[in-house]
């Protein structure tokens, strides 16, 4: 029989069931090495300066950052949809490819989504703490209250993102731990220690492994999964009209929507790439996420650095065709030339430019190719919202209004904070929980192994 | 947009601004404006309700100089009254865009959409704080308060309210005496400071007011007006008699 190979193994080593729940059980099981103290430490420090500013914000007010009366919005916001952006890993990844029938995804989605739960929780800081008045916060809460009662105005962007965040949090954490059941019961059964069989077992639900129990694992995990793959389209959408419902210039325009969903599940596959690099190296896991995996994330990095480049083309184009002033000083006077050069061309060259990189078979196989290429990704998506936020309020209608923004540390130390708290919880998630969905692995084991041919 | 009692409005005529900053200073006083310092300035955020910017044509050696007022254009269309996610800046039936102080969080997206930039933050505490020693930390500077205007607080958004509690003390008085406003009873503190008689208060629906009156101007025009923002605040462009000037 023809036999064409679009894909290699799933997992690599013929491996038997009992050998894959070890190895991917292993490092819980073992006591982690210097580098994962070493690290820990590291983000706690940042965290620690980022609670530090956190609370000068908090305690002295706004007026501690760099934003001021034209600027209203600065590294906090671009922050914020930054995170946002990566935080669509998971379920992009869970979602996506779970239609799309890609059953490789099974030995990453799992620490996709753990990715996406704790990015969405460093980026719902900001917009609580950019608020000048953050003990009042529940104000923008919907509920029949004894202040009048007032309701929120449903008409704001804000009162839609906040909902749509909300939402988005609560949706991928249940389709995370829920999907995680299987897994803390086989915890539960290996452990020697009974501190850690109570912990696991609690976690684990009673679960048993009975045919009930999976068939009702199954159609959760279906309809969970149609809720989240509305979410993927509807979180980022909505934040982007945070900017589009706005009148300023490179804010007001209909292309936001689909180009901030595509801008996110980008910065979430780079985060997810760069993840995996250093996970499968750290954790000698290359049978499980092969050459194959990375691969595949590359290729779909590439397609979509051509729908951002895409996208920013069209964008300098419609400023320019539609002969709106405003609209052409912002693109042609105040990003392409003037004060915010660096970022915008930093954007298009990380985003649009150095991806293509993908497209030679070397790179896509060399583990530095693929992390320097998926940080730039990165970096080039925080000065894509850099250049949204901050670039259309600095220089606007009128010229008197005309600002520059720079961010003080107390900013800087926020983000840096919430790159730690990112960090650790990251690492805590693979000291605890099983980095990879076993039970879905063991599935896939058979797939494209010469015995099975 | 349909106003079935008082639309108020504001006109500034150009051509008899001489930019003297009267406006300025009176409105600072009237509204408890805090004063923040040469620092926070510089950092560009000013608390001014008004302020008057300048622009220069010609050459620099014999330049023209314009000056325009910029006040919060109480747009009836207003970009920043839909974004507010708790409704803290909202319209009222006379037509004002009016800043619910207690109500407001702070989000500072009003701040972003305003495209004249009028909206004004409070970065800090500027009441009892030894750190903004100006006119609203010590007793001696708090004489200077007025007692019919609130103090802000830290976090909250502020603005021109067109004088709003000179508009109620005036309908009041009307109502108690049993007769109707009388034009120009109202005043500013702009208007009311404006040594030049450059901006006129009063209420738009009443087609004799004087205000009314200057919106006929063909020289009047509004700020932004492509945005369409659909602003209270009403300009007399400035007109130059360079003939003049040259003989």
């Amino acid at each position: 029989m023809y036999n064409r190979k679009i894909r290699g193994p799933l997992v690599e080593g013929n491996k038997t069931f009992s050998q894959i729940s070890k190895e991917i059980l292993s490092p819980m099981e073992t006591s982690p090495g210097l580098w994962w103290y070493v690290a820990f430490g590291l983000a706690s420090i940042a965290a620690v300066f980022g609670f530090y500013a956190i609370y000068i914000t908090v305690s002295r007010g706004i007026g501690t950052w760099g934003v001021n009366n034209s600027v209203g919005w600065g590294w906090e916001i671009v922050n914020f949809v930054w995170w946002i952006g990566i935080g669509h890993a998971g379920t992009a990844f869970s979602i996506f490819l779970l239609i799309l029938r890609q059953r490789w995804r099974t030995s990453i989605n799992r620490a996709a989504e753990a990715m996406t739960v704790i990015a969405v929780m460093s980026a719902a800081l900001f917009p609580a703490l950019h608020m000048g008045r953050v003990w009042l916060a529940f104000y923008i809460f919907p509920y029949p209250n004894t202040r009048g009662p007032l309701w929120v105005n449903f008409n704001s962007p804000l009162f839609w993102d906040f909902i749509a965040i909300t939402a988005y949090l609560l949706i991928s954490f249940s389709f995370w731990y829920l999907g995680m059941l299987p897994d803390f019961a086989t915890i539960r059964d290996r452990t020697k220690s009974k501190i850690k069989k109570a912990i696991y077992a609690f976690f684990g639900m009673g679960w048993t492994g009975s045919s009930h129990h999976w068939i009702r694992f199954e159609s959760l995990s279906f309809i969970l999964g149609g809720i989240a793959a509305v979410l993927v389209v509807s979180v980022h959408s909505i934040v982007s009209t945070d900017f589009a419902v706005g009148i300023e210039p490179g804010w007001h325009t209909t292309l936001f929507p689909p180009y901030f969903v595509v801008g996110a599940i980008f910065s979430g596959f780079a985060m997810v790439m760069t993840l995996m690099v250093i996970v499968r190296k750290i954790y000698k896991l290359t049978d499980y996420i092969t050459d194959n995996h990375m691969d595949a994330i590359a290729r779909i990095l590439v397609f979509i650095s051509l729908i951002m480049g895409t996208a920013y083309t069209t964008e300098v184009f419609i400023a320019w065709y539609s002969g709106n002033e405003y609209e052409m000083f912002t693109f042609f006077r105040n990003r392409i030339t003037g004060d915010y050069t660096f970022q915008f061309w930093g954007m298009i060259i990380c985003n649009a430019l150095i991806p293509q990189l993908f497209w030679f078979r070397k790179v896509r196989r060399s583990w530095v190719g693929l992390l320097a290429v998926s940080l730039l990704i990165n970096l080039g998506m925080w000065f894509e919202r850099f250049n949204i936020v901050v670039t259309s309020l600095s220089k606007d209608f009128l010229p008197s209004n005309w600002v520059s923004y720079n961010p003080t540390y107390i900013e800087i130390g926020v983000y840096l904070g919430t790159l730690g708290l990112f960090t650790a919880g990251i690492l805590l998630f693979f000291r605890y929980i099983p980095i990879m969905a076993i039970s879905e692995v063991k599935s896939v084991a058979h797939i494209g192994n010469k015995k099975d041919d | 947009m349909k106003y079935d009692g008082f639309h108020w409005g504001l006109a500034i005529d150009l051509n008899l601004c001489v930019g003297c900053n009267s406006c300025v200073i009176a409105c600072q006083a009237e509204n408890n404006i805090p004063v923040v310092g040469k620092e926070e300035v510089r950092r560009r955020r000013i608390m001014h309700w008004i302020k008057i910017d300048r622009y220069y044509s010609d050459t620099p050696d014999d330049p023209k100089v314009y000056f325009q007022p910029i006040t919060c254009q109480h747009c009836d269309n207003a970009p920043c009254e839909n974004v507010c996610p708790v409704s803290a800046t909202n319209h009222s039936s006379e037509g004002l865009n009016q800043m619910t102080y207690n109500r407001c969080i702070g989000t500072k997206y009003c701040i972003n959409n305003c495209p004249y930039k009028v909206r004004r933050f409070n970065w800090f505490r500027y009441t009892n704080n030894k750190a903004f020693d100006f006119n609203t930390a010590s007793d001696l500077g708090k004489m200077v308060l007025n007692p019919d205007v609130t103090v802000r607080e830290r976090g909250v958004v502020e603005k021109c309210s067109f004088c709003v509690q000179r508009i109620q003390e005036k309908k009041l008085q009307a109502k108690l005496e049993n007769r109707t406003l009388r034009d120009n009873e109202i005043k500013t503190a702009c208007m009311q400071a404006c040594p030049a008689g450059a901006i006129i208060f009063g209420n738009l629906n009443d087609r004799n007011s004087k205000v009314s009156g200057i919106f006929e101007n063909p020289r009047r025009y509004h700020l932004l007006e492509e945005l369409h923002t659909l602003p209270s605040v009403g300009y007399l462009t400035k007109v130059w008699n360079d003939e003049e000037s040259k003989s």
